[in-house]
């Protein structure tokens, strides 16, 4: 009976922790979301002044700032697709093929990760000044590519992991050739794999501030738009869109969650 | 160094191949698993070898199929039967010799240009595939109109037994309708030959004894060239036409199973297939076709022709061609003591024990048990004995022995 | 070679390896070769860069400021690790303990918030710790305080920004080994007699302990390098590694220099790694 209640205890102690922990982490967003609706209208737009829906459309007229977001999506989708592309094959010919060097490569995939973002994006500015490579959105998108490429081989890898490797003879075997069978039997297969990793590398690509600091020229990307507004005041329009963004993300989120996808795939068999 | 062949017809069983007649039979010597009879094999491998390093997985390697039979490779794990089977499904090259599918030299051909198929070990059923899809997976590719690819899956789960699975996916099956999906897939697309890599190893023995007669039954309906592999000996013996026991990546022996078990022409095979009692020795005497051969424990003798004095020999006799009695029997003097019987439902097992420690074991259907701890005379009928050519060295201890006692 | 040879084992290689081996060569292995021949050189007049060797970065490192800067870096660096271990181990056993549906839906609930752009959750602190923010403007309501409190532009505000943006590495690499725990082990244990802290010292942590080691190197290399939290949060009071290298290569237009800087904060990552690994790490277990 004593033992009942102290478990109950340690389970409500625990939750009330989570709790807190979840508080602490949700907290600066919702002082975001909060003050998006806030009335003020001068710098350094902190206080509060009311309840307004008055930025949201401000938000709308503010061009800059819907260009350097509309920048960052595209950014994000070009390097998502080209870093998912590169690293689904590399982690595929890595997983089936033993090729001397292969060491190197593996040891080389883990130096964008691990190394700080300031080296990384500094290195990159001095090869795109050496090179003279136009700063701007192709200097950004090998940037991007450069640091998401690891991580989709590293999800790739993870989901290769329990691959059985005679499915594709099965499918060779059955008459397919290899170049097909990649496309019917291999891709298929990995898909979760390959999905995790373009999401990742789409957030990672999303959020980037070091690297896109210095490898960006004159385009601005919206973390970096943001980063201009500090300096002044951050007007309660990027709280606005910030506030959108989140709405969009939590949406897509609750949607896969909730297998809606999963039960629209099972329709087609 | 392929061990040959006893020098006779290899074909017992009813299925003739539609190729030859039985009476341009040339019998004799074959020096390899190649059939002298029919005009051309359906599956031709000629002195394959393969390499991994310096591995040498599979030696010398030359064996026929013919159409239209099923015939398994036996042999135990690491023989080197799985490679030998991906070499003619063209997963494998072999590093040299040549193999030829109906007539055709396969070297450089990839395994989807090959009229074979293979039904593999873990079932490699596509996941993300129903089992409909999984089946007509070959079809499609090959832009088969899509009535006509309905049509013959269905009827393909129809034979093996899955009518109604269609929209199942491969995680929602058990192992032996797995199994059925992953032959339904393979034979569909005709191949002339159908491989099986160990199919039926994953699973439960009354399922597998189930799958066996399946497949038999199936290999005769479709008439379609099955080369099996497995390390199951009864597997082995039940199902096919024709088995070529592999040993150490080398062919040992190839033939019908009543052949292979009755006269085994190498110690691997005589102890591999079934039980028997294998005796070492040199031949004392040869007396027209009476063969006496003295072992550690005295002398038996048997039935065998081509054998001469002073030959090492190993002698071996099946445990239910093993008599006993209380009093000698000419020719044999061979003496143990029964040390252990067990009643095992149909047959009585017994194992008697000669001075030298050497076990032999005794079946009989179940009858009278024998004397036990008592000293029984072991003998058995010379024809029931086979005589082999042996290369052991390690024999001359145990005949050197033999022989001195005898000249005392 | 066979053509058989070619097609099967050469040519899908270097179609599905190969550009991934280009673009590492590219923009890895030579910019980093680049700037590590650049610490070497030196300016002109005109911020141009001069091929000539010389140790003088290395050298203008030892000056007694930037010593200053990079105590207060490693400072900053372990206390935001700390936090976050201390935070994050605790919450990681508790989620991973949870029943499965629910388990997906915490871990979600942690990936959330990163979804929303760093800068704008660290300006998020920045209005909450501010002098006319929330935290002050309601602890003066609760008349806790008479005047507003200083939490920011100091390093307190920067460890905790540090903390808060690197909080899911570290509870990543924890929850993954945290997850591979074989809760058996745990019954066992109990079973044996031990009481909770026992079972915890003797049996959870040995096994975790690879986790904590790659979620704490996954903290502290990036808190040498944050400098935009330092920049917000610290209002230069607190200047990183970061901050410094940021300089050389916006304003102060000192290049190698900067290569220099960066040099030894790779160094000093290496060095981090190696001894990772040495203790045992899993590579694996950082790419998370």
């Amino acid at each position: 009976m004593r033992r009942k209640k102290a478990e109950r205890l340690c389970r409500s102690a625990g939750a009330v922790y989570c709790g807190l922990v979840y508080a602490f982490l949700f907290l600066p967003i919702v002082v975001v979301v909060v003050n998006s609706f806030n009335a003020t209208k001068s710098k350094p737009y902190l206080s509060w002044k009311g309840f307004s829906f008055a930025w949201y459309g401000k938000l709308l007229q503010n061009t800059a700032l819907l260009d350097s977001f509309k920048n960052t999506l595209i950014l994000a989708a070009v390097s998502t697709i080209l870093s998912t592309i590169i690293g689904t094959i590399a982690a595929v010919g890595m997983f089936k093929y033993r090729f001397r060097g292969k060491s190197v490569i593996d040891a080389l995939l883990y130096i964008p990760v691990v190394i700080p973002e300031i080296v990384l994006g500094i290195a990159l500015l001095t090869l795109f000044a050496t090179v003279n490579i136009p700063r701007g959105m192709l200097s950004l998108v090998f940037a991007h590519v450069t640091f998401c490429i690891p991580f989709v081989i590293f999800n790739v890898r993870a989901r290769l992991d329990g691959y059985d490797k005679s499915l594709e003879e099965a499918s060779m075997d059955l008459g397919v050739g290899r170049l097909k069978t990649f496309f019917h039997i291999t891709l298929p297969v990995l898909a979760p794999g390959i999905g995790g990793g373009a999401l990742l590398a789409f957030t990672l690509s999303i959020d980037d501030v070091i690297v896109s600091y210095f490898t960006n020229g004159q385009t601005k990307t919206f973390p970096l738009k943001v980063m201009e507004s500090i300096k002044s005041g951050v007007a309660p329009d990027v709280n606005a869109l910030s506030t959108l963004i989140l709405i969009v993300t939590v949406l897509f989120v609750v949607l896969t969650q909730s297998g809606l996808i999963r039960r629209l795939r099972h329709r087609k068999i | 160094m392929a061990v040959s062949a006893t020098g006779r017809s290899l074909y017992e069983t009813s299925r003739m191949p539609s190729v030859s007649a039985p009476g341009n039979a040339a019998p004799g010597r074959c020096k390899s698993g190649g059939d002298m009879l029919s005009g051309r094999a359906l599956v031709q491998i000629q002195k394959i070898n393969k390499f991994y390093g310096s591995n040498h997985v599979v030696r010398d390697f030359t064996l026929d199929v013919q159409e239209g039979e099923f015939l398994t490779i036996l042999g135990s794990s690491g023989c080197g039967k799985t490679t030998t089977l991906r070499m003619v499904a063209g997963f494998e090259q072999p590093t040299d010799g040549k193999i030829f599918v109906g007539g055709e030299d396969m070297a450089d051909k990839e395994p989807y240009e090959r009229d074979v198929n293979t039904v593999f070990q873990s079932y490699a059923l596509f996941p993300h595939m129903s089992v409909f899809s999984n089946i007509a997976y070959g079809l499609r590719m090959k832009h088969i109109p899509k009535k006509e690819i309905r049509k013959r899956v269905m009827d393909m789960l129809d034979l093996v037994q899955l009518g109604g699975f269609e929209y199942r996916m491969p995680s929602q099956l058990s192992g032996g309708q797995k199994q059925r999906v992953a032959i339904a897939r393979a034979v569909i697309n005709r191949p002339k030959v159908l491989l099986l890599d160990e199919p039926l190893s994953a699973l439960d023995l009354k399922l597998r004894k189930q799958m066996q007669l399946e497949l038999k039954r199936l290999q005769r309906k479709l008439n379609i060239t099955f080369i099996y592999v497995t390390h199951d000996q009864e597997e082995a013996l039940t199902m096919s036409d024709r088995i070529a026991v592999m040993h150490d990546g080398m062919l040992e022996q190839v033939g019908v199973p009543k052949e292979i078990y009755e006269k085994p022409v190498s110690k691997f095979v005589a102890t591999f297939i079934g039980e028997t009692n294998l005796f070492e020795g040199m031949v004392s005497s040869v007396d027209g076709d009476i063969v006496s051969v003295a072992v550690e424990s005295g002398t038996i003798c048997g039935r065998a022709e081509g054998f001469q004095k002073g030959e090492v020999v190993a002698v071996s006799v099946r445990p239910e061609r093993m008599r006993y009695s209380t009093s000698p029997v000419r020719g044999f003097t061979i003496q143990g003591v029964v040390r252990e019987q067990v009643y095992v439902g149909s047959v009585l097992k017994s194992i008697a024990v000669l001075p030298n420690g050497h076990e032999i074991r005794l079946e009989r259907l179940a009858g009278d048990a024998l004397p036990m701890n008592g000293p029984v005379y072991l003998s058995w009928d010379p024809k029931d004995a086979r005589l082999i050519h042996s290369r052991d060295q390690e024999v001359y201890h145990a005949v050197e022995t033999a022989v001195m006692e005898q000249g005392e | 070679m066979s053509k058989h040879k070619f097609r099967s084992s050469t040519l899908p290689v270097l179609i599905t390896v190969g550009p991934v081996s280009l673009w590492l060569a590219f923009f890895v292995v030579i910019p980093l070769l680049y700037v590590f021949i650049m610490s070497f050189c030196s300016i002109d007049e005109n911020y141009n860069v001069v091929f000539q060797f010389t140790l003088d970065n290395y050298r203008n490192l030892m000056d007694v400021n930037y010593l200053q800067i990079y105590a207060q870096s490693i400072l900053i660096a372990f206390f935001a690790t700390v936090i976050c271990l201390v935070l994050g181990y605790p919450f990681a056993f508790l989620i991973s303990r949870t029943f499965r549906s629910r388990k997906t839906f915490l871990y979600m609930l942690v990936i959330i918030p990163f979804w929303t752009n760093s800068l704008i959750r660290i300006y998020g602190w920045r209005t909450f710790l501010g002098a006319s923010g929330w935290l002050n403007q309601t602890l003066m309501a609760l008349h806790l305080t008479d005047s507003p409190m200083d939490f920011l532009f100091n390093r307190f505000a920067t460890i905790l920004g540090m903390a808060y943006v690197l909080f899911p590495f570290m509870v990543l690499p924890l929850y993954t080994a945290i997850e591979k725990l074989d809760p058996s082990q745990l019954e066992v244990s109990a079973d044996l007699g031990a009481r909770g802290g026992a079972t915890f010292w003797n049996v959870v942590l040995p096994q975790t302990v690879s986790g904590v080691f790659s979620g704490c190197i996954m903290v502290f290399i990036p808190s040498l390098g944050y400098f935009y939290v330092a920049d917000i949060l610290g209002g230069g009071n607190s200047d990183v590694i970061g901050n410094l290298i940021e300089r050389q290569f916006q304003s102060g237009n000192n290049w190698p220099f900067g290569a220099a800087l960066s040099i030894i904060l790779i160094a000093v990552t290496l060095l981090l790694v190696k001894l990772y690994q040495k203790c045992g790490g899993d590579m694996q277990s950082l790419g998370v």
